[in-house]
């Protein structure tokens, strides 16, 4: 049971690492996402392209984006986490019944 | 990986919008069937759902100096298989092309296309190699979870390629300019992305046995009613 907490230590650790490893070697960088990028280098490549169509509705600020970002992120953890919490739950409900019908009277 | 709104030629994004329908179409089929079939599959699909939601709104920094995000298509391909995948990711799309101005409804077939059906297949096809290969549950979560990611975005630049070609070089100069943006920046986050499903399945080999074992992804073992001790190394030894 240790050496599995371990493991989940060393993987969670390892993601952290991945992520923040960037952003210590190259503090200075902006990290522009790379589907601006693309928008960008389209404009350059192909300089007479106009899109020919707008987004139905566009978050008027960066806040406000951000802020929507969260909230899909939050219904996407929150789901998640209630689904494991669930199977977790039923485990250790299944684990007490057999406990019971094992040692019970 | 979401081409933004109106930067396909109407041609294209007519045309990957006719691609990418039957498979939507064949993935709501699948995830009705599934439900209805298994009801006790609702709460990993719905796992599988909110996994690519998360991933898919989180930009991470890479060692390019740029960021992106991960796509999550890979948990569900392995799962359930992809097809279901092609609903659940399109639904995600368009929650972004709708809420966010992310990615858009005339690129909706072409980002679709990529996430929810390239992606989803390439992932399961390296899960099912790495599995054959004898690379066990988690070497093949981990192949199939990358994998996806990766797909997706190689997609992404080929289809931008397409529509957009080097006025020079033509369409090949344009895909190594847009791979050059997408894949470099996306390896270290299908790396991340691979490592993520690792640890779900860790979780879900302990709390989700019995489902995972209908599903084919584990086979039965005979003793089921090991202790809890032996039933957490089984991931190692269950192939």
């Amino acid at each position: 049971m240790r050496r599995r907490h371990l493991g989940t230590a060393l993987l969670v650790l390892a993601v952290v690492a991945l992520f923040a490893l960037p952003l210590l070697i190259d503090g200075g960088s902006d990290y522009t996402g790379t589907d601006s990028q693309a928008t960008e280098l389209i404009a350059e490549s192909d300089p007479g392209y106009t899109p020919w169509f707008s987004s139905v509705f566009s978050p008027g600020s960066a806040e406000v984006e951000s802020g929507l970002f969260a909230l899909q992120a939050a219904l996407g953890g929150g789901v998640l986490g209630y689904v494991l919490g669930r199977l977790r739950g039923r485990r250790s409900a299944e684990k007490a019944a057999d406990t019971e019908e094992a040692g019970g009277p | 990986m979401h081409i933004a709104e109106g930067f396909l030629p109407p041609a294209h994004a007519v045309g990957w919008t006719i691609a990418a329908a039957p498979f939507v179409v064949h993935g709501a089929r699948a995830v009705v069937k599934e439900v209805r079939e298994n009801p006790e599959s609702t709460l990993l699909l719905g796992a599988a759902g909110a996994f690519t939601f998360v991933l898919s709104a989180i930009k991470l920094p890479s060692v390019t100096g740029s960021s992106s995000h991960p796509t999550g298509t890979g948990l569900g391909a392995v799962l359930f298989r992809p097809p279901v995948m092609a609903l659940l990711g399109t639904v995600v799309l368009l929650f972004q092309a709708l809420l966010l101005a992310h990615g858009g409804l005339t690129t909706l077939g072409a980002n679709a296309f990529s996430m929810a059906v390239v992606g989803p297949w390439a992932g399961y096809g390296a899960y099912s190699l790495t599995r054959r290969l004898g690379g066990g549950l988690l070497g093949g979560v981990f192949a199939g979870m990358a994998v996806a990611d990766l797909a997706t975005y190689a997609t992404t630049a080929l289809q931008l390629a397409w529509a957009h070609p080097d006025a020079e070089s033509g369409f090949l100069g344009a895909a190594v300019k847009f791979l050059g943006v997408f894949a470099v920046t996306q390896v270290p986050l299908a790396i991340g992305e691979g490592l993520l499903g690792v640890l779900l399945f860790r979780v879900l080999t302990v709390n989700a046995r019995p489902e995972l074992e209908r599903l084919g992804v584990l086979t039965p073992s005979p003793d089921d009613d090991a202790p809890a001790v032996s039933r957490d190394k089984a991931p190692e030894g269950d192939r």
